[in-house]
């Protein structure tokens, strides 16, 4: 090496300068921000969430931008294609399809959101008290649903929508029956983790009360996997409802969901196809559309990717 | 012929390639490894160590590892070159490993016997009996009763302490020539750390293993090591047999490492020392030393350029710009305060 | 693990005790009378009447319900005149078991392997292809599926049968509508398992011993990827029954499936009843069986 380099050199002290390095360190972001950078990354995941708002807005106003109505019938339009007086074509009784088809929308994806609220809210209060608590409440509930775990809910279902009648009320009540159990376990799962935590034990050294530690400390820090774990359990219960609807114990015509109107297009499905694909067509992709909208959140919410290299 | 130098690695660069761009984990280490010698690898969580073991093995997963640059001769091979078929010989027969964590380090859906005896089965033509009898011998050898039940038990039957015993016997049951342990006892109570390196320590000296122990800890190193590197940064900033180290060191960060060790014979008011800050970003490496943000007696120097290796005695090598002859002679002396 | 078998038979039995019971006082609870609207002599009526004890008690019902469904007898349909419960399940049974077992094979055989495939291409093509069809295939009810395959195969390309069961021809849509659901859900787990397993620090053991990686893949990843998917057999096995209702009718196979839907439309009490049971009672064995394997696979699960 040359003397010149050498002689360049300043040995001029300088000493730690730690907060430079700390600087160029990535931007302290809050839970809910960070989750939000990371599922904005995912395009497949947002894909999703866009088609849902979209389905959403057309849910709502779909069937104000036409001049029909969903139970209006027209003997001498019947079974007509899709043209531009009806954009999704007449059913056997000449019913704009355009229409019936958001409106049951509406029903589908209101069911499927209000009976998964529903479902989360009672996973949540008894999961977190069973877990909290533990002792003889816990052991009771989760003999209970050791037992319920094995009757095949779908049957259960079907019971009772046949006792309660077709109907939306019943619908909502058939799918809670058979929905609250997974998000009790759930819940259950993820309090008895939390609650190990050091954090949960400060707090009760600290004197919190029971109550302030449940829902200051153990449900704020599960929220993330609980809204995945709901994403995830709308599409399953838009399936179960297409499902009684499809065999004809779910909606009451002529109000339609999804699972009727595929019903319906499915008895002369091979005549007019149609009527059959389009409702089967929204239902799939409003499916697949919250379960990428799942995946992307799990993987932007939950605690064990956070931070790590993807 | 006998190889004097068992493990020669000169100039290794390893790097991981992620979303966010290259992480550079190793960025250029050279060191030697001889025939039964003990050497140490001293570093923190990320500072490549680690890596560098498994660059031995070829286990990093490639993708996203890969090897940029160097060489690693193992017995006069160079295994940078040699294809899964040659590696999976040398894996185990030659070289044996043993990692952090004894918990998820074995196959719990497997029994412990058939976990240590099936590297025997695969490739040395081992009978299923002469295996068992071999494996009953390594069990007894790690200190592990009734040997003969336990050869049937599953993994979750053991505790820590006997879960890495377990570990131990895989990894010398070829009476490989080098054992590479990665924080052997860093997940294990300290008792049962202390049983283990007097295993691993009377194990060596019966079967003239080398060993290269992996360790954030310079409490274990003193227990078995010889000879000890430090790694910071991916790189190597101090190198030297254990007295060097304890006694001599050069280095500001084996400095911090040495402060940082709890000693019976300190006083109570006396702070355990630590080392403030973290780990220099491994996917744009500062210019100069890494250790520099964080060194108090760094120099504008530090930040510009790499600082070479400055040999003190023959063994004794340290990489940091207060050994060069131009650095003001203060900043050298406030050094041996530690002991 | 023998006290670990005792608590999962006691559970079964309670769950299939529960089922019955809740699934009897539901049926009863069903409005409308199911003798109205048919030409039913009060002769006829009467003996009906009588056999259930409908004139007695509700918990006198309930009770000969149950000495009844000891003996195995599940009763008389009271729709298909004069034909025991019994006779229907055997009649119709066979042909569900068939659908619902080959439909569970492909749907197992396929996961497994579309998922290790998934796992084993990380980040390539034939990743992204398997995520693809596993993704579509979750999204899709089965319904849809089975009418679209129907659809296509069966009357535009005019490969396949579109209805019937009278040989393998006849069984290629029905399996792939109803298995389908399944066969992505366990691609899904499979493909995570995979990759989770991967990462385990008892992989870079099995490496550093100088094991083929044949060897490592079927002896230690495989293995331990497999044991969660054995844990969701029971549930599938549940997807893929109720799943029969609907695939059933849109191929016309007389299976239990096809019964059970007519049995709910008509308000056929006692076969509801007897279908409901029979569900039941297999879902609770298959349950069982899916932990008594998922002991014998995971050796930590005998601590109990």
């Amino acid at each position: 090496m040359s003397r010149e380099v050498i002689s360049e050199r300043s040995f001029e002290h300088i000493g730690i300068t730690l907060e430079k390095t700390q600087e160029i360190r990535r931007p302290n972001l809050t839970y809910w921000q960070d989750a939000w950078r990371r599922l904005k990354q995912n395009r497949v995941a947002l894909l999703g969430l866009i088609i849902i708002i979209i389905y959403i807005l057309l849910a709502i106003f779909g069937p104000l931008i036409v001049s029909y109505q969903y139970q209006d019938i027209n003997p001498a339009r019947m079974n007509q294609f899709i043209s531009k007086e009806h954009w999704f074509g007449t059913d056997r009784l000449g019913r704009d399809l355009w229409v019936r088809n958001w409106m049951g929308a509406r029903i589908s994806l209101s069911i499927g959101f209000i009976a998964t609220i529903i479902n989360a809210f009672i996973g949540a209060v008894l999961g977190s008290i069973s877990g909290y608590y533990g002792g003889k409440l816990d052991l009771i509930l989760m003999r209970i649903i050791d037992v319920l775990y094995g009757i095949p809910y779908i049957i259960v279902a079907i019971l009772v929508m046949v006792v309660l009648g077709a109907g939306i009320k019943s619908l909502i009540i058939a799918l809670v029956i058979i929905g609250w159990i997974g998000s009790t376990r759930f819940a259950r799962g993820q309090v008895l983790q939390l609650k190990e935590q050091d954090f949960v034990a400060s707090a009760k050294v600290l004197g919190s009360s029971d109550f302030k530690i449940i829902f200051k400390h153990i449900l704020p820090n599960m929220i993330g996997l609980l809204v995945t774990n709901l994403t995830m359990a709308v599409p399953r219960l838009i399936f179960a409802e297409a499902f009684l609807s499809y065999i004809g114990i779910g909606i009451k015509p002529p109000e339609c969901s999804w699972g009727s109107l595929a019903k319906a297009g499915a008895e002369v499905f091979r005549v007019y196809p149609y009527q059959m694909f389009i409702p089967a067509f929204f239902v799939s992709t409003t499916m697949l559309a919250l379960n990428l909208l799942g995946d992307g959140l799990r993987d932007a919410l939950d605690p064990k990717f956070r931070g790590l290299l993807k | 012929m006998i190889v004097e130098r068992l493990l020669e690695i000169n100039d290794l660069h390893f790097s991981f390639l992620t979303y966010g761009g290259e992480v550079k984990a190793v960025r250029g280490i050279s060191f030697q490894v001889k025939q039964g010698e003990k050497v140490a690898l001293v570093g923190e969580s990320g500072s490549g160590k680690s890596v560098t073991a498994q660059c031995i093995l070829k286990l990093n997963p490639e993708p996203p590892g890969f090897l940029k640059k160097g060489s690693i001769l193992f017995d006069g091979q160079n295994i940078t070159e040699m294809n899964e078929k040659g590696m999976r010989k040398i894996r185990g027969h030659d070289i044996g490993m043993i990692f952090q964590d004894p918990l998820t380090s074995l196959n719990p859906t497997m029994k412990v016997g058939e976990q240590i005896t099936e590297g025997l089965l695969s490739h040395h033509g081992f009978s299923r009996k002469n295996a068992r009898k071999r494996a009953y011998e390594m069990l007894k050898m790690v200190g592990i009763a009734d040997y003969e039940k336990r050869f049937k038990q599953y993994p979750y039957q053991f505790s820590g302490g006997m879960k890495q015993r377990v570990m131990i016997a895989i990894a010398l049951i070829h009476s490989p020539r080098l054992l590479i342990a990665d924080e052997p006892t860093t997940s294990l109570d300290v008792t049962i750390e202390a049983q283990i390196l007097d295993l691993m320590d009377n194990l060596q000296q019966n079967l003239k293993t080398a060993i290269i122990l992996i360790t954030h800890d310079l409490g274990v190193v003193a227990r078995l090591c010889e000879r000890v590197l430090v790694i910071y940064g991916g790189k190597i900033v101090e190198a030297g047999d254990i007295d060097n180290i304890y006694y001599q060191a050069k280095h500001p960060y084996t400095w911090g490492l040495l402060k940082s060790i709890p000693r019976l014979d300190h006083q109570k008011s006396k702070k355990l020392g630590s080392i403030e800050g973290t780990p220099p970003d491994l996917f744009e490496p500062p210019a100069g030393c890494p250790f520099a943000a964080r060194c108090q007696y760094a120099m504008r120097v530090c930040y510009q350029e790499e600082p070479a290796f400055f040999p003190i005695t023959a063994g004794h090598q340290v990489a940091c710009w207060l050994l060069h002859p131009d650095a003001p002679e203060s900043a050298k002396s406030t050094n041996l305060g530690v002991f | 693990m023998f006290k670990y078998l005792m608590k999962r038979f006691v559970i079964s039995i309670l769950t299939l005790f529960v089922l019955i019971t809740v699934v009897w006082i539901l049926v009863r609870l069903v409005p409308g009378d199911p003798f109205i609207g048919e030409k039913v002599t009060p002769q006829i009526k009467l003996n009906m009447i009588r056999y259930y004890g409908f004139d007695q008690p509700l918990y006198r019902q309930y009770l000969i319900y149950l000495r009844n469904l000891l003996k195995g007898d599940l009763g008389y349909s009271l729709k298909y005149r004069n034909v025991t419960v019994n006779k229907i399940l055997a009649d119709s049974f066979p042909y569900s078991a068939s659908l619902g077992i080959r439909s569970l094979l492909f749907a197992l055989v396929g996961g497994i392997l579309l998922g290790t495939t998934a796992a084993f291409n990380r980040g390539r093509f034939l990743d992204y292809f398997c995520i693809i069809i596993a993704i579509i295939g979750v999204s899709v009810p089965d319904f849809i599926l089975g009418y679209l395959l129907q659809f296509v195969f069966g009357i535009r390309l005019k490969w396949l049968p579109v209805a019937q069961w009278q040989g393998i021809k006849y069984t290629i849509l029905p399996v792939i509508g109803l298995g389908t659901y399944t066969l992505a859900m366990i691609s899904r787990l499979m493909r995570t398992n995979m990759l989770e397993v991967l990462q385990q620090d008892y992989i870079k053991t099995a490496k550093s011993k100088g094991l083929s990686t044949l060897k490592i893949i079927l002896k230690h990843q495989l293995r331990n990827a497999i044991i969660p998917v054995i844990t969701v057999l029971g549930p599938t096995t549940a997807a893929i029954l109720t799943g029969t209702f609907v695939i059933e009718s849109i191929f016309s196979i007389p299976g239990m499936g096809k019964y059970y839907v007519t049995a709910v439309q008509n308000l056929d009490y006692s076969l509801i009843l007897g279908m409901t049971i029979f569900y039941g009672f297999f879902l609770v064995v298959a349950n069982a069986i899916v932990d008594l394997l998922y002991g014998i696979i995971d050796p930590r699960i005998r601590i109990y």
